[in-house]
Order: C-alpha cells, then structure tokens, then sequence
C-alpha cells in the first residue's frame, strides 16, 4: 500500500524538484501573461502540484500520458524539459509543438506525453487506445490518463471506463478533482460529486484520495494502479481532490467570486509544496539549505527556459503549412 | 482473374493488410460475426487478439483509433454506417485530423475509418447519409470514395500503410456490383483519378455511386454522337485536381455528378476549382447533378427520385452542350 516508504532520497527529492518546476515555470508564465508578452489563453495548476507530480512519478519513463487545457504541468511532472515548453508557450520555431500547439496542447513523444486536448475529455478515447497499444504490442508500458472533475460529464469517459474494464486495458484514469469546471461548482452540476464511486458501475476499481496535497499519498495510490495495470488486472480510477489557486484562466479576474469563502486559505494551508518540504525536513531527507538549494536551481532552469524561449526565432507564415500530412498534399491558398 | 464483388473486395483488401502486418488490427461493431460481411472468417485467420467486437461507442472506438495509432498499431476502425460517424466527430476532427499538426508533427497516426453510405434502400434519414463533404472541410484526413471493386480493394491497401488518418466512405449501392481482379497483389495511389472513358465533347466528374449512372449517361450519349470523357476522383482528399482541369481544357464544358447533398458538396468545390483555375476554358456554365438539400424520406417513391441518375446526367450534359 505505501510504495513511498522505499522511495531513495534522490527520488524524494526529485519529485520536490518536480512540483518546484510546475510552481516556478507556471509563475514566470503568469509574469509573461500579465505584461502581455504571451499570446492566447493560459491555464495553470498551482495548487494542483502534488497529484501531477505524484501519479507521474509513480510511471516508468516508457510509459504515457494524456491530459487536457490544463497542460504545463503533466509533461513537466513526466520529466520533458523545459526550455522547449517555455518556447512553445511564447509561440517560437523552436516550440515542443513548433508554435502550433500554445499553452493549452503541449505534447512531448519523446517523455511519452501524447498531448494535451482542448476539447474537454476529448483526450480520454486517445488514451484508451493507446492503453489498448501496450496491451496488443506486450510492450508492458502503462497509459496515466488526466482529465478535470469538468471531463467526468463527458460520455466518451463512461464509454472508455466500460472498455478499458472489458479488456483489462493497462490504463489509469486519473481525475484531477479541483472542484470546478471554469467556474462552475462541481456540487452544482453533479448529485453525486465522489467521482471515483462511478468506477463500480463499470467493475473498475475506483480510489478517492481525500488528501490530494500530499504527494506521497498520491504516489502510493498511482503505483497501486499501476502494478495492477501493469500486471494485466486492469483500469483503476483515481479521483484525487486538489485545488488550484489561479483563475481557471489567466486574465479572467473572476478568482474568489464564484469560490467559498475561506476556501482559499484553508487549501493555501495545505500547499503540496511546502508540506513536502516540511516532511522532507522532519524525515531528515533534506534539510532548510538544501531546500534552499533546490529552488534556487529550478529558479536558474526556468530562468535559462525564458531565456531560450525569448531569444529563439518566431515561425514564418508558411511553417502553418507543414505538419498536416506526413507527406504534404498540394494545397491552394 | 478472379471475379470480385465490391464487398468481397473490400474483405480481401482488409485480409490481405492483416496477413501483410501484425500490427493491423480491426476493430468495430460486430466484425468477429461478420455481419456486415469485409471480415470473413477473420477471428479463425487472425485471432480474436486482432479482431475486435466493441460496444456501441463510435466516438471513444474512433478516439482509440487514434491513440492506437499513436502508439504502434495500425488499426482499421469499422464505423459502418457513415451516418453513425456523427457520434465520432470529436474524435475524428479534433483528435484524428489535428493531432499530428498540432503535436509540431510528433504523432503519426496510421489509422484507417470505414464508413458505408447505405442510401436508395429506404433506411430513412439515420442511416442514408453520404457526409464525405463535411469531412472534406476538415484538414488533416484523406478522404477516399471508391466507385469500383478495384479501387475499393487498392485505396484500401494503400489506406493501411498510409501514416495519416484515411476516412474511407464505401457504397452500399455498389456492394454487388462485380469486376475482374489482377491476381496479383495491388495499390492505387492516393490523389490519382480514375479516367473511365475518355472523349473530347464534355467531361463528367462523378463519384461514388454515381460513376455507375454517369456511364450509362456516357454510353447513351455516344448514340447521340456525344463524346464524354468521364473522370472519377475517387480520392476527394488529396484531390486529383490536374486530371479534372486537363479534361476541361481539353472539352471546355463540365457536369459534376455527387449523391451528396448539395450545398458545399464535393461537386461544389470542383466547380469552384475548375472556374478559378480554367475559367477561360470554359464555354457554358458548369452544370451539378447532386442530390438536394432534403433529409432522405423512407418512402420509396419520395426516395428513388431524389439521387443522380442516367436521365438526370444526360439532361444536364445537353443543357451544357446547349449553344449559349
């Protein structure tokens, strides 16, 4: 049940570098956004570090992710770096997705990170049949699927629960519980907001983890599913309850005025990057200097990621043609 | 040469595939049964591990398509009727038809949707459409309409190797119709028409199974001492868009024939090819045979009248062979 308590300290610590990443990388994003450096919408997932890093250090390096609009943090927390992230945000050649994908659709193959969806819950059949990929090709990787409590009221979920069951697919669903969708209260749209109790209705077993700001318990829960995915048992639906701190969108001004009040602080009080640190430090993994330490170097990574994004050249016109085919048809425009 | 139905044609393309590739697999609803008959004694040839019964789900079987794809397989995905891909246009447009663009061209996606077009036999409005034109709007798929069991067996080899998502609208109108096979293996490439019969008066460009009608149009014609070139594109995206202009140049008068519904149908967008590009070519106005902008009714005698047919062609090529 906890895998955790055999985790080395270099992985302890990684995972803190991980969550340091998502916080620092997104924070300089914020910066951009509010100078107007950065073009289109911008989501983030402060807050929502734990249950990221959490499930995607409880992969292997083969293994795949998929997630949604919300998407700096899963490649991050799968390990992509960062300098090709940063340029893809700012819309550069040089782009993870060479400028055609933005803030909302990163995807980095090479960390196994299939793509992030816009369309809410679009992402989850992808995952799926990848899932049904390992299985067919005995390649023994394993698919994390992300999607929001928002994506729980999309069909293709329920339809993908059903034949990820049937077919023992080596997949989980991992539901980033944050409570609302845009705006909208999950308790508000859903009479039963346990997402994780809808597993039973397909013979998936489901997990909710109440305390979705401690990472641990997020990694304990991930590896469980996955050795059962691996192990060819099958899905497990993880429903993790987290929150994040931003507008659901950069820019939107809308933080606090659809929340409840003191909600904030109650979940600022359990911020999953500063209750590692203090676990770090009282399990004496680390200490105040090498937590010092560690900041400072991601600070320096994402720093050295603004730089490389910034000073990388734009795309031209004409790159908006390429990457459509795998061989380019004739177009007329 | 063997003698091969439409169907049969589709079956032995699909055969040929899997025998050819352990990563082609079939997936969709009913295919171990059979039911729909492209996938004859395929649980016994290739085990049920690479023919899969799925639930009624098009959009997550069409999204799995996908990540299937992504990832190592080659699937063909059976959505059978075309009307069904409605459920799965999520899945088809903004996954299979954007992924590879909008990952920078990380994800190649080798996946092959079939879809029949089941109209003329009084299946009502849920289970007639011909919907190849939406698709067309879509950039990122290649769109296939093959006419004859040839090119309903080549297009489909050369689907299945192809990286990019290949949506295939087959139909059932010409499921019977039958055709003398090469024995030996073969691909038609993508963006090449087919030049049924050559002629120098007119060109009619027909698709799907309209071709069959347009060439009973040519044969009267030729009695009439009219002499029509027919050209059927076969593949709608890429499209053979030299074949068609070479035509028109050569005969300066055109009829697009296209059982879709009229308004932004494939006839639609030929003609606005062939105005913009071999306008001074032209010597009458381009005529559409189509079918109109209504929802297919059951009732056979509201049916029947509504698709292109041999006197519905020959109408219009007089019209365009009228002296202005």
């Amino acid at each position: 049940m906890t895998q955790s308590v055999t985790l080395e300290k270099s992985r302890l610590i990684e995972i803190q570098r991980r969550m340091l990443r998502i916080r620092k990388f997104e924070e300089a994003v914020k910066r951009l956004v509010s100078r107007g450096e950065l073009p289109g919408a911008v989501h983030t997932s402060i807050g929502q570090e734990a249950e990221v890093v959490g499930s995607c250090m409880a992969l292997a390096d083969g293994d795949y992710i998929t997630g949604n609009h919300r998407s700096h943090g899963h490649p991050i927390g799968k390990g992509a770096p960062l300098n090709r992230l940063m340029a893809e945000l700012l819309g550069k050649q040089t782009g993870i997705c060479k400028g055609k994908g933005g803030s909302m659709h990163l995807a980095d193959f090479d960390r196994g990170s299939l793509g992030e969806s816009g369309v809410v819950g679009s992402a989850i059949p992808v995952a799926t049949g990848a899932a049904l990929s390992c299985k067919k090709l005995r390649s023994r990787r394993i698919v994390l699927c992300f999607f929001g409590d928002g994506a729980a009221g999309q069909g293709v979920l329920y339809e993908c629960l059903n034949m990820a069951a049937v077919w023992s697919l080596p997949i989980i669903f991992l539901c980033e519980n944050n409570q609302y969708a845009s705006l909208t209260p999950l308790r508000e749209v859903t009479k039963e907001p346990r997402i994780s109790k809808r597993a039973a209705g397909f013979g998936v077993a489901g997990v909710a983890i109440e305390n979705g700001q401690d990472v641990l318990n997020v990694y304990d829960a991930v590896s469980e599913a996955a050795d059962r995915a691996r192990g060819g048992i099958g899905p497990t639906l993880v429903e993790v309850l987290t929150y994040r701190y931003s507008d659901h969108s950069e820019g939107l001004r809308h933080s606090g005025a659809h929340r409840d009040s003191g909600e904030m602080e109650f979940w600022r009080r359990r911020d999953p990057i500063l209750l590692f640190a203090s676990r770090l430090q009282e399990e004496g993994m680390a200490n105040s200097n090498e937590l010092d330490a560690l900041a400072i170097e991601v600070q320096t990574e994402v720093q050295e990621a603004l730089r490389f994004a910034m000073q990388s050249p734009f795309p031209n016109a004409e790159d908006a043609f390429s990457d459509l085919y795998s061989e380019p048809i004739p177009l007329s425009h | 040469m063997p003698v091969v139905t439409y169907l049969a044609a589709i079956g032995a393309a699909q055969k040929e595939a899997m025998e050819e590739d352990d990563r082609v697999i079939l997936m969709g609803e009913d295919v171990r049964s059979n039911l729909y008959g492209t996938a004859p004694n395929f649980v016994e040839l290739f085990g049920a591990d690479r023919v899969i019964n799925t639930p009624i789900s098009e959009a997550s079987v069409a999204g799995m398509g996908v990540g299937a794809a992504m990832t190592g397989l080659r699937p063909i995905v059976d959505l059978t009727y075309a009307s069904f891909m409605y459920l799965a246009f999520d899945q088809l447009i903004n996954q299979a038809a954007k992924s590879r663009y909008m990952s920078g061209g990380q994800a190649k996606i080798p996946v092959v949707y079939r879809a029949s077009m089941f109209y003329g036999s009084s299946t009502a409005a849920h289970h007639s459409d011909r919907p190849y034109p939406m698709l067309m709007n879509v950039p990122g798929l290649k769109i296939l309409a093959p006419a004859c069991p040839h090119d309903a067996k080549g297009l489909l080899r050369t689907a299945v190797r192809t990286d990019d998502p290949v949506v295939i609208f087959e139909d059932a109108t010409l499921w019977m119709q039958k055709e003398e096979l090469p024995d030996i293996e073969f691909f038609v490439p993508f963006g090449e028409a087919r030049i049924v019969c050559e002629g120098t008066d007119v060109t009619i460009v027909a698709i799907a199974g309209s071709v069959r009608h347009a060439l009973s149009a040519v044969a009267q014609l030729a009695e009439e001492g009219v002499s029509t070139e027919l050209i059927d594109p076969r593949c709608l995206v890429p499209l053979d868009r030299d074949a068609i202009l070479n035509s028109v140049g050569k005969t300066g008068r055109l009829v697009v024939v296209d059982p879709a519904n009229r308004t932004c149908s494939a006839a639609s967008e030929i003609s606005a090819i062939v105005v913009e590009e071999a306008f001074s070519c032209l010597r009458a106005g381009i005529c559409r045979v189509t079918t109109p902008d209504v929802h297919i009714p059951f009732s056979p005698p509201m049916e029947k009248p509504l698709y292109p047919t041999k006197d519905k062609i020959v109408a219009a090529v007089r019209e365009v062979l009228t002296p202005l």
